[in-house]
């Protein structure tokens, strides 16, 4: 279910001294199954723009299209709308409330009308996939480690068996080994679901892995869109904004710079070990 | 909505009546308050009228923004009016149906609404002048000598202080924890109440926990940086009253006397036009 | 000097159950033994739930250690008499901007801690102006901490701590909850700090690009410190380091996959400067 997001413009508390242009003009077609890396500073206006996705804000200007619908609509049904295109919040864990975590997860799903018996079955599979294990099922979510109750969080809106996934920021505040975890996750939930995900992130390096197309956001505009490759070619643009690219990107950059033939458009960490050596091996 | 509330916001200009010892404005503030309950009269309206105007003039704050406050009474103000007109009993001046307007009811009507409206813009202009630091320090100075009889007066200002601090965090916090669950199909607004009650429970829940981590956490840092209660503090900002304290003061003492006297002998009534 | 001495630090945390019986017993620091000396720059890592922070608290004398000691500036924590005079000779920064900034004007945060100290008035203006100029903040003394950006609240903090005059500064974690460009201040006004004032610093963090200007690392799991050296030293062994939930900085990953592959480069390469001159000398 295709997402068309025509002319939108959100202004924040319009015509007084406040008043803060949050987005200017977004123009965007977010087709099927994509794989998409939202980035931009705090402040770009990415977070505004995912809530106006699910209906959560208002557009001042400007029509949001799900499966050819206007979401703003009157008639719209806004709650079906948040169940398919599913949030995931900044530190979603800071919004458990149940007692166990098998009851968190059947909140969305309940919320949506179904039956209890579908209600649990959901729940179930969406720990299941999040690779949640059986044994923390009835405990509290509080007494979950960081990274667990995360997952957890994430299965709350797995469970409402979103068409469009997005995440803001889903590896804020974890370590290394935690970050690489969720990213795997997504990963893993955009192949097995066959669902479109767009990851909000101001890292590069986080995302690069990972997606298939890169917006990026600057001062409430889309800067750039399109293909990792293509994003990371304009090394100056992004740094004027303050935005880096991939550290294997800068490095075979700079090797361009200095003469050699390399692929400059390298943005993973296999890919840049491949041309180096290749390089390093010629020269032998 | 909640961004009409001008009571409570501090409006950042440098005015003669920003620089006041935020003492002397609390005093003043009071003393305006309690004239506003003497006489039910309109001569004290209008001498209250003249020092609110001279106040609000010298205090650089736009009128504008003065009056925004009031948007949000507007609404309280209006049923209470209207209450007051028509269920007072007296002497009825038109009647129709059930209702009779009388005079009693536009003079209870008027004192109500007037008295109201006075309070917010009064107070709100001392807050709009004020820092909330400044307030709580003037709490602090002001309510000192109940220290002799074991309230814990520094204590006090400290928690109003904090709570300042975090209550537009914690609204943000609301506001995003709303959203949140709205995103997993939560509904606030709708159903009856005994509903609406329980959809709050996803709401408050992760907010109390939030609180109280952070609650935590301050009082971490406020240990961290070596605060023991209010003995042996010094002060960043000591309050100092000076040359212009002493003319607010003579001023709010010619104001409250020209209230008790003029208020008295030359009392205005509201009905003098109805005879 | 040693500013901070540690001997079998070990701290114990009692679970208990909901009925308040003891269920079992953590040990969240275990037999730690450290010396760090003025004018250090250290760097703990370790990932969530390594110690890290219960180690940190008790650098302020927050947590008072179940067996062991520490000694701070010379001071045993322990010793109820000098705790002050231990928390204004080591400060401490935390994670969360917000909940640690107590004023409701900038300036007036930074004068909080000299004012429980008991510092005089004229002193303490001077104190809060040198600090918020040492952070670069001091344009903002007269801003409310809510308008502020993660980044810049995490410097008013600091400045909040050092207009104490302290001899150390400990910093658990203050890049946790930022965004890069707040990260970069942020780590770029501890260096300096470090630098220009000469006062030892402490900072906990699981980013391993913030600690490669440390004069020594030390890799902390299961409460006890697992590796210690250099940066280089440590960013070379990168296996080591994965098996605590770890990772090293993408340029390091990458020059080591090419030794691996055979390119004879230096081992624990840190930055891409670095990186890129071994390779001018290899490929041109």
């Amino acid at each position: 279910m295709p997402i068309i997001i025509n002319h939108l413009n959100c202004i924040y508390e319009a015509g007084t001294v406040r008043e803060v242009k949050a987005l200017k003009d977004i123009n965007l077609v977010i087709p099927d199954g994509q794989f998409i890396g939202l980035i931009g500073h705090t402040g770009s206006g990415k977070s505004s723009l995912i809530q106006h996705l699910n209906g959560l804000a208002k557009p001042t200007e400007g029509e949001i299209y799900f499966n050819g619908e206007d979401i703003n609509d009157p008639d719209f049904d806004k709650k079906k709308l948040r169940s398919q295109v599913g949030l995931v919040f900044q530190y979603p864990e800071h919004q458990l409330f149940e007692v166990d975590v098998f009851s968190d997860v059947c909140f969305g799903p309940k919320n949506m009308g179904l039956s209890k018996k579908e209600t649990q079955l959901r729940a179930y599979e969406a720990l299941k996939m999040v690779g949640m294990e059986d044994e923390y099922f009835y405990q509290s979510p509080f007494d979950l480690s960081g990274g667990q109750k995360r997952r957890a969080a994430i299965a709350g809106v797995i469970a409402m068996k979103p068409k469009v996934l997005i995440l803001d920021e889903p590896t804020a505040g974890l370590d290394p080994k935690g970050r690489e975890e969720i990213l795997n996750l997504i990963k893993s939930l955009h192949e097995q679901m066959e669902i479109t995900v767009i990851l909000v992130s101001h890292s590069m390096d986080d995302v690069a892995d990972y997606v298939e197309r890169i917006i990026v956001m600057n001062q409430g505009e889309v800067f750039l869109d399109d293909t990792p490759k293509e994003v990371f070619s304009h090394q100056e643009e992004l740094e004027q904004i303050g935005l880096t690219v991939p550290t294997v990107t800068d490095v075979m950059r700079r090797c361009g710079k200095l003469g050699l033939s390399v692929d400059e458009q390298v943005t993973t960490l296999a890919d840049a070990k491949k041309e180096l050596l290749g390089l390093y091996r010629q020269k032998k | 909505m909640l961004k009409d509330i001008t009571l409570g916001q501090y409006y950042q200009v440098d005015s003669p009546i920003h620089r006041l010892d935020p003492r002397t404005k609390l005093i003043g503030t009071m003393v305006y308050i309690v004239t506003l309950f003497l006489y039910r009269n309109l001569t004290i309206y209008l001498i209250a009228l003249l020092f609110l105007a001279m106040v609000i003039k010298s205090s650089k704050v736009p009128l504008s923004f003065i009056l925004r406050g009031l948007k949000a009474i507007v609404i309280l103000l209006f049923i209470t009016a209207l209450f007051n007109l028509f269920l007072t009993p007296g002497e009825p001046i038109v009647s129709f149906w059930k209702f009779h307007l009388t005079k009693e009811g536009i003079s209870n009507a008027f004192f109500l609404c007037v008295r109201l409206i006075f309070l917010i813009i009064g107070s709100s202009l001392m807050t709009l002048t004020t820092t909330p630091n400044q307030l709580t320090d003037a709490l602090e100075s002001l309510l000192g000598p109940l220290k002799k009889i074991k309230v814990p007066v520094h204590e006090i200002a400290m928690m109003m202080s904090i709570a300042l601090r975090f209550i537009p965090i914690l609204m943000e916090e609301t506001d995003k924890i709303m959203k949140a669950q709205m995103a997993r199909g939560a509904e606030f607004d709708s159903g009856k109440l005994m509903k609406k009650v329980k959809a709050l429970i996803p709401l408050l829940v992760p907010l109390f926990i939030s609180a109280f981590r952070r609650a935590n956490d301050l009082a971490m840092a406020m240990e961290a940086r070596c605060y023991q209660g209010g003995e042996g503090r010094t002060k960043m900002k000591p309050l100092h009253y000076g040359m212009r304290d002493g003319l607010a003061f003579l001023i709010i003492c010619i104001y409250l006397t020209a209230a008790v006297v003029l208020g008295k002998y030359f009392a205005l009534p509201l009905l003098f036009f109805l005879g | 000097m040693s500013m901070i001495q540690t001997q079998k630090l070990t701290f114990e945390y009692i679970r208990r159950d909901e009925e308040g019986n003891v269920e079992g017993i953590t040990r969240a620091v275990d037999e730690v033994d450290l010396d760090i000396k003025e004018g250090d720059f250290i760097a703990i890592l370790g990932h969530n739930g390594s110690g890290k922070s219960t180690l940190a608290k008790h650098m302020n004398a927050i947590l008072s250690p179940t067996e062991g000691t520490i000694y701070v500036a010379g001071m045993d924590t322990r010793d109820d008499e000098h705790i002050w005079d231990i928390r204004k000779s080591a400060g401490m920064v935390f994670q969360n901007p917000d909940n640690q900034i107590i004023g409701q004007i900038v300036e007036e945060d930074v004068g909080f801690g000299p004012e429980n100290m008991g510092v005089p008035t004229e002193e303490i203006w001077k104190r809060v102006e040198e600090s918020l100029k040492a952070v670069g903040m001091y344009a903002y003394r007269k801003h409310s901490p809510n308008k502020l950006s993660g980044g810049q609240k995490q410097r008013v903090s600091i400045a909040g701590v050092l207009a104490m005059h302290p001899k150390c500064i400990v910093l658990d974690e203050p890049t946790a909850m930022l965004d890069p460009q707040g990260r970069k201040e942020v780590i770029r006004a501890v260096r300096a700090l470090n630098q220009v004032e000469k006062i030892t610093i402490i900072l906990i963090t699981h980013y391993m690009e913030e600690v490669v200007y440390a004069d020594k690392v030390f890799v902390m799991d299961k409460g006890s410190i697992k590796m210690e050296g250099t940066p280089k030293e440590i960013f070379s062994q990168v296996e080591k380091l994965q098996n605590l939930r770890l990772t090293v900085p993408q340029v390091t990953l990458l020059a080591e996959s090419l030794r691996k592959e055979g390119m004879p480069l230096s081992k624990g390469i840190l930055t891409v400067d670095e990186l890129m001159e071994e390779l001018k000398c290899l490929l041109l």
